[in-house]
């Protein structure tokens, strides 16, 4: 591994950082257009991060220290996932860590994010921690199954050799592949806590689950949690950017130019990505919450379908 | 004779056990006073600790030829060896690398004991069963160290008698040991035919044919029922819990593991090369195992009887392993198989690192507040600090989230289902992404299970006066906890060493070994090919810290350091009382409505007064143990009909006895006679 692709890495694991509030700034914005209201700038969640960044935090009395630590560990394992995915360039820290990592990464901060709702020991923690955690029990599966169904077609887990393969020759339209998209979008809705399975505007709601787990939290601590479900929404979508549509990310020690034609494309693939999302959840009502398992059941079976379609269709080959 | 000489080691691992057998003649002296028992502890921890670095220096000495030595005790006929191959090494460094944490933790724990001359006597014949079990190199020494396992841990089990559940579940334990001894003594006695050479070198050139499918079968129930695999789980959640928390740690954390040695040595040594299809009933029973164990587990309150059946989940994910391990060799896919087999081996390593570990939390908790239900605990974080530490990084390490080694193991079982592909058959190529999608989903309903117990027992505000008044537990035990939870962040972000060290094994048990990965960059793993697949736990690691201390100092910098303490938010309701928190049952209850209405054939009964009346509101809720009443309630009922159709012969005339003699007499002699 050379410094050049250091270098990337670390102005990659910058990128995500500074990119993600704008791009939930960009989905408030397109959805408030939708609805005919004007909406607050894009802007608007760095103002609200640095608002809240300043504010006194308040911690309820009998808070433990994993309440207090348990924000920045969150935010620390969101980054660190979001920043081995390939968004304009692709070879970043090679070997580091594969995509079954990535999802792996994501889980450790469900599991802390979960424990801290439990911390103090009111019923609407519980209540968050015990639905997102019903939740993730199918949409963890549902994301590994599609991810199989990827990395058989590449013959790889790692995600660059995923991007170069979908690039290549070989992929083409497949059946297998589009379930495995579908699994995918409907894992990155339930995981992001988006309509129909969560709402992330709403307080005080019986179905809120990812409002209810971080209620008690304030000031800075809030801010991080904010900001690492920010990088959670931008993952997603970097993920499915990266592996459908991989066209202009620039490979691994490839010139200047390369790398600004990749930033442009990947700027593009997010805006047009975060539109896409944001037209679907003003589409649809929010579920009842015991109808969520069923809408992620759906992404489970779709995602072992396809994997079970490739395992048996390697035969013919 | 130089002392790396292999013989030289086995002579060393034979006298340890030696050693560890006369342990209990001291101890049935020892017990009676405290001292004492704390002396025999300690034997035992530094015996352990002796054992496993010689078993560590025999993985890794590069000897090719270990002889075994001959002990002149044993059957007339029949002689008797000890000794150390790869196999046995790799899993004596893992059982007694636990089994002297857990005594050390034992010196500290052991103390509490009410009866300790119940325990101590028989917690070193224990440990010198399972350590006879891998030395032995003949199928009678591993019959006998069987034998004596499931005995002295039956006794302890038993060492709380006065509790009827308790002697209930030694019962259990009882006649499912004596069918798995027996069915293991018919799989020996098949394996060594008619000559009947009962070494195992000899078992290994006689190879009778045709006897493999009913091997492999005898050592699923007999193994399989030691190990915990469903449907013969039944007694595991009844035993384990009921012995005292180390020996807990030590049957969940450690004898499991003897078990799964025990498939390993009749089902990859000794019987033979295996066909393809006997990968497809490890496989389905695995599959099962894993997913049935997790849903158990999530559905129980009882601290201990969480993890007993959390036990059974994780030896299905070992056997996952086995089964593709099988399924690959038998198509000559050597490469494949010694992943799969690794990555099986590496999960007996982590879980008797982090079983033993969260045993050894729940007993420090049951000793400082006397209570197992989690509906009675809440709020340990604060009052028992360390041992809650090292709970939490067991409770990540066996959700198999990184950077811990959980993970790690799961890892490799995944890279080995995504090469399952290239099997030429269609029946494992159907079956394997079935298991692929058990696995993850046991994998997240794990993290559920855990963020229960953990949030339950040491989170939230203490649910009764017993939780309210815990102490933190002894020193002892608090290092004993925090070792093996540094070993399981260890072992996680350094799994390239334990790979390494695995080699010999899988090149034993399926003919080949992985590349050498712990001289790689960034000391990744590297299964196949970079290209393909690989992890470095190391990289990932640093990389959190850095992240997460880049944003504690920007945070520090920048933020606002204003802090204040004030009574929960909780949306505005004011001083709520902690019976208001979410209970163990009621964080899962949503799973229980997905997964539990099948499964457990799960029914809510709720009782609601009428408008006016002031009785109390109730909630019921059913849940039927499906494997129970389908095959245990029946044979119980078989067992019972049949004895009570005996029952009368016991009140019958002088006259009828004699009667019954002459028919019995004249019915064996029919027999002999046409047996010519």
């Amino acid at each position: 591994m050379s410094y050049y692709d250091w270098l990337i890495q670390l102005a990659q694991t910058a990128l995500v950082l500074g990119l993600a509030p704008l791009l939930s700034g960009l989905t408030r914005k397109i959805r408030a257009r939708l609805l005919r209201r004007q909406g607050p700038s894009v802007l608007q969640p760095y103002r609200d991060l640095l608002k809240l960044i300043r504010k006194e935090a308040v911690v309820a009395e009998n808070a433990s220290w994993l309440f207090r630590a348990a924000p920045y560990l969150i935010f620390a394992t969101t980054w660190v996932a979001a920043a081995l995915v390939p968004t304009f360039a692709t070879g970043l820290a090679p070997g580091a860590a594969d995509i079954i990592v990535i999802v792996a990464l994501l889980g450790t901060a469900r599991f802390l994010l979960a424990l801290a709702g439990l911390d103090v020991g009111t019923s609407f923690g519980g209540i968050g921690a015990s639905r997102e955690m019903l939740f993730a029990s199918l949409a963890e599966p549902a994301m590994l199954m599609a991810v199989f169904t990827l990395s058989l077609f590449a013959g790889s887990t790692q995600l660059s050799s995923i991007s170069a393969y979908m690039l290549g020759p070989g992929a083409g339209v497949n059946i297998s592949l589009a379930l495995a998209l579908v699994a995918l979008i409907i894992v990155s809705i339930g995981e992001n806590a988006r309509i129909p399975v969560d709402n992330p505007a709403t307080h005080l709601e019986l179905t809120m689950v990812h409002e209810a787990m971080i209620l008690e939290y304030s000031g800075r601590h809030l801010a991080v949690i904010e900001a690492a479900a920010a990088v959670k929404l931008l993952l997603y979508l970097s993920l499915i950017a990266c592996v459908f549509t991989p066209w202009g990310t620039a490979v691994a020690g490839a010139g200047v130019l390369a790398y600004a034609v990749g930033v442009i494309a990947y700027a593009i693939k997010l805006a047009a990505l975060a539109f896409l999302l944001v037209v679907f959840e003003t589409a649809i009502a929010k579920m009842r919450v015991f109808r969520v398992p069923e809408f992620l059941g759906i992404a489970l079976m779709l995602g072992l379908l396809g994997t079970i379609l490739l395992f048996v269709s390697r035969v013919s080959r | 004779m130089s002392l790396s000489s292999p013989c030289c080691l086995s002579q060393l691992a034979a006298s340890g056990v030696g050693v560890l057998l006369a342990l209990p003649v001291f101890g049935i002296f020892a017990a009676r006073r405290a001292p004492g028992s704390r002396l025999i502890y300690a034997a035992c921890a530094a015996v352990c600790a002796g054992l496993a670095g010689v078993a560590l220096i025999t993985l890794l000495a590069p000897a090719a030829r270990l002889e075994p030595v001959e002990i002149p005790i044993g059957l007339p006929l029949a002689r008797t060896f000890l000794g150390l191959d790869p196999l046995s090494a790799a899993f004596a460094v893992i059982i007694n690398l636990a089994a002297s944490i857990v005594s050390g933790y034992a010196i500290g724990y052991g103390a509490h004991a009410r009866e300790p001359q119940r325990i101590v006597p028989f917690y070193p014949a224990f440990i010198a069963g399972m350590n006879l079990v891998l030395l032995a190199q003949d199928a009678f020494s591993f019959l006998v160290g069987w034998e004596l396992m499931s005995l002295a841990s039956w006794a302890l089990v038993l060492s709380e008698h006065r509790s009827a559940e308790n002697r209930r579940a030694a019962l259990v334990y009882l006649i499912m040991a004596s069918g798995g001894a027996l069915t293991l003594l018919l799989a020996f006695g098949l394996l060594a035919g008619a000559q009947g050479g009962y070494s195992f070198e000899a078992i290994r050139r006689v190879s009778a044919p045709g006897v493999g499918p009913i091997v492999l079968l005898l050592a699923l129930v007999g193994a399989g029922s030691k190990a915990g695999l469903v449907p013969l789980h039944a007694w595991l959640p009844l035993a384990h819990p009921a012995a005292p928390s180390h020996v807990s740690a030590l049957m969940s954390g450690v004898m499991t593991k003897v078990a799964v040695y025990g498939f390993v040595r009749l089902v990859f040594d000794l019987a033979g090369p295996p066909a393809w299809w006997w990968s497809v009933p490890v496989l389905l029973i695995a599959g099962i195992t894993a997913l049935l164990g997790v849903l158990y587990a999530l559905m129980e309150h009882d601290l201990k009887r969480l993890l007993a059946y959390h036990t059974v989940e994780n030896i299905g994910i070992i056997f996952i392993g086995l089964g593709l391990a099988l399924a690959f060799e038998a198509s000559g896919l050597r490469a494949a198989a010694a992943l799969a087999f690794a990555a099986a081996i590496f999960h007996v390593f982590n879980h008797s690192l982090f079983k033993s570990l969260l045993f050894m939390g729940s007993g420090a908790v049951l000793n400082a507040t006397g209570e197992r239900d989690m509906e009675h605990l809440g709020g340990l974080i604060h009052r028992m600090p360390v041992t809650a530490v090292a709970f939490l990084a067991g409770c990540i390490a066996i959700s198999a989230l990184p950077p811990f080694n959980g993970f790690v193991s799961e890892w490799l079982t995944f890279q080995a289902i995504l090469l399952s592909p290239q099997l030429p058959q269609w029946v494992p190529r159907l079956l394997v992404p079935a298991i692929g999608a058990t696995l993850a989903c046991s994998a997240a309903l794990a993290a559920a299970c855990f963020v229960k117990a953990f949030g339950m027992t040491f989170l939230g505000r203490p649910r009764s006066k017993a939780a309210l008044g815990a102490a933190e537990t002894d020193r002892w035990s608090q290092i004993a906890m925090l070792a093996l939870a540094l070993l399981c962040l260890l072992a996680g972000i350094l799994p390239g060493f334990v790979l390494d060290s695995l080699g010999a094994v899988t090149q034993m048990a399926v003919g080949a070994r992985l590349a050498p990965q712990s001289a790689l960059a960034w000391l990744r793993i590297v299964p196949i090919d970079l290209h393909r697949s690989a992890y470095s736990g190391l990289l990932v690691f640093v990389m959190m810290v850095l992240a997460a201390a880049t944003t504690a100092f920007a945070v520090r910098r920048f933020a606002s350091h204003a802090l204040r303490r004030s009574p929960p938010w909780d949306c505005g309701f004011p001083d709520a009382s902690p019976a208001t928190q979410y209970t163990a049952g009621s964080f899962a209850q949503p799973i229980r409505r997905v997964f539990g209405s099948v499964v457990f054939r799960a029914r809510e009964h709720v009782t609601m007064p009428k408008p006016g009346d002031t009785a109390v509101a109730r909630l019921r809720v059913e849940l039927r143990d499906t494997v129970w009443d389908a095959l245990y309630a029946p044979i119980i009922r078989l067992v019972e009909a049949t004895a009570e159709r005996l029952n009368r012969m016991q009140f019958l005339t002088i006259r009828n006895y004699l009667t019954l003699v002459f028919a019995a007499l004249v019915t064996l002699l029919i027999i002999v006679g046409t047996w010519r």
